[in-house]
């Protein structure tokens, strides 16, 4: 390998300031969050204790957090299986031409630039001036589909731009239907990629705040309470919740992409051995 | 032959139909309410429907307007121009100078991790060190850099601007990556051959070659800070303005009618600016 030239040693630097810059603030909530009892927002710590974390399973201390929690994890797996289903059928529909497929497809773009704010509020006059009321899981919902469904059509979009029909002339050669073959050849070739597809439906639902804002009722989601506390709690509690929720989105992030090794693993060992000889 | 084409065109349809519903009753339809709502009156407690120029004319005869219009640009201006440059030299380093998929993969992950925690938890965090007893301010000091805590640092534009590069630089990052990652690596091979320096290289061929990923990161920063109005109230504790926040300021006085007079303009502007930088792009093919 040839040797590498001085420039790499400077981006270098840049990158791991980079890397510095998104993580530390993180990092430093998390320290802070075993702040002392006496303890305030910043440093010093003074002493080091659980305190602010037993805090919060005080139902008077902060609020609602465990309510606005469950119904935050309950919203997120309703838009991350919508998202997965709604985004693989549109994708496969996108494959062929179909009338309309170009408005359609600039409705998804208009739905990824158009500010949040202006969801919630039209969901929210929708809803309210049909006489129905605002729910996490009704209005809510819908509004956060349209966040999370543009980012699962495209990265459909990605993964359909990089399949190679040939598995799928071959099938159809073999005299599947087309129902076989989408069962028994693309979706196993694409789950992989689904993995993504949930990962961005469940985390972006999780975190998602102005699309909610007027949209959730009288129940709120965890980023709406937690919005809700940086108005009137100045306490480490606050620290101790970000640390807490941060930690749970880890898990995820984590739990998600082991899933994608692993499928990733298991395709690499259950692939063709095609070309590699009779031995 | 031509029926054929019509099954195709059903099953296209009713494959799309769940996507294209979910988009019209939460998307086109209350974007439609919003712009009928902005010609209604209110009173304090209700709304009105009405025919009336009044929200409109109230909104463009205001001097606020134009100021706050004027300082949402400023901060989507500058937000863009830091989130570009530090997005496209991180891509550049990960796609061009780390020599290994597998490290590629580990290191932009590393970069996309914290795209999926909570933006709210990720502004709060900025507290204890822009504080008036916060590190950067006791660092400061200790080194005798500063005699007095520096009271610019939390509560200012700089605050805002600085939670918007720390929130929005991976959607410069992941655009610029993926375009970048897709360039033929002869090309720039050729261009060394036939004499052209590192920085030749960067102008000449890299760049021109990486405008698509610019552009589609571009316009996801410009909308994300138009729209924004969490991150300018938390980070200038309430003191400087931007669009959404005259929007959302209206809702929390149930003032809906003149809410929507501004998130009209406001999409209006988004909409124009949007449709000149996607003459740049060829989306769909980018992917």
């Amino acid at each position: 390998m040839e040797p590498r030239p001085r420039s790499f040693y400077i981006l270098g630097a840049v990158f791991a300031l980079f890397i510095l810059f998104l993580y530390a603030p993180t990092i430093t909530i998390g320290i802070l969050s075993f702040q002392g009892e006496g303890g305030g927002l910043t440093f010093p710590m003074r002493g080091v204790s659980l305190h602010w974390f037993r805090d919060l399973f005080e139902q008077q201390a902060v609020g609602d957090i465990w309510g606005s929690f469950r119904r935050s994890l309950a919203l997120g797996t309703m838009v991350m299986v919508t998202t997965v289903v709604v985004s693989v059928a549109g994708g496969l529909a996108f494959r062929k031409r179909f009338p309309g497929a170009s408005i359609l497809f600039h409705l998804v773009i208009a739905s990824l630039v158009i500010p949040s704010i202006l969801v919630s509020l039209g969901v929210g006059l929708l809803f309210s001036q049909s006489g129905l009321n605002v729910h996490w899981a009704s209005s809510g919902f819908g509004a956060q589909l349209t966040w999370t469904l543009p980012f699962g059509l495209l990265i459909m979009f990605a993964v359909f731009n990089r399949f190679d029909k040939s598995y799928e002339e071959a099938a159809r050669d073999l005299g599947a239907t087309p129902w076989q073959t989408l069962r028994h050849v693309v979706l196993p070739i694409i789950a992989p990629s689904l993995i993504g597809v949930a990962l961005f439906g469940f985390t972006l639902s999780y975190d998602e705040f102005a699309r909610t804002l007027m949209t959730a009722g009288s129940y709120n989601t965890l980023p709406l309470e937690i919005y809700g506390m940086t108005t009137n709690v100045t306490t480490p509690v606050l620290y101790a919740l970000g640390t807490l929720t941060t930690v749970f989105s880890f898990c995820v992030i984590g739990l998600f992409l082991g899933f994608a090794l692993l499928s990733g693993r298991r395709k690499a060992r259950a692939a063709s051995d095609a070309g590699k000889g009779m031995v | 032959m031509k029926k054929i084409r019509e099954n195709n065109a059903l099953t296209g349809w009713l494959m799309v139909s769940p996507l294209a519903i979910t988009l019209l009753v939460f998307l086109v339809i209350p974007i439609v309410m919003i712009a009928i709502v902005s010609f209604w009156r209110a009173t304090e407690y209700s709304i009105i429907p009405d025919f009336s120029w009044e929200n409109y004319e109230f909104l463009f005869s205001s001097s606020v307007t134009y100021r706050v219009f004027l300082n949402t640009f400023k901060y989507a201006l500058i937000t863009w121009a830091f989130t570009l440059t530090i997005g496209f030299t991180v891509a550049y380093f990960l796609a061009f100078h780390i020599r290994t998929l597998t490290w590629q993969i580990a290191l932009f992950l590393l970069c996309t991790i914290p795209f999926w925690t909570s933006n709210i938890i990720r502004m709060i965090s900025w507290i204890p060190f822009l504080g008036r007893n916060g590190i950067a301010n006791t660092t400061l000091l200790n080194m005798g850099i500063i005699d007095a805590p520096l009271e610019w640092l939390l509560f200012s534009d700089f605050a805002v601007i600085l939670a918007f590069v720390h929130l929005y630089t991976l959607f410069m990052v992941v655009p610029i990556f993926n375009t970048m990652m897709r360039i033929d690596r002869s090309l720039i091979e050729a261009a060394r051959d036939a004499g052209a320096s590192g920085a030749q290289i960067l102008w000449n061929v890299i760049i021109p070659l990486t405008k698509p990923g610019i552009m589609i990161g571009t316009i996801f920063v410009v909308t994300l800070v138009m729209g924004d109005f969490v991150t300018v109230r938390l980070m200038s504790g309430s003191q400087s303005a931007n669009v959404g926040r005259l929007i959302s300021n209206d809702i929390a006085l149930l003032q809906y009618p003149s809410a929507s007079a501004t998130a009209v303009v406001l999409l209006l502007t988004v909409v124009i600016l949007i449709s000149i930088l996607l003459r740049f792009v060829d989306i769909r093919k980018e992917l």
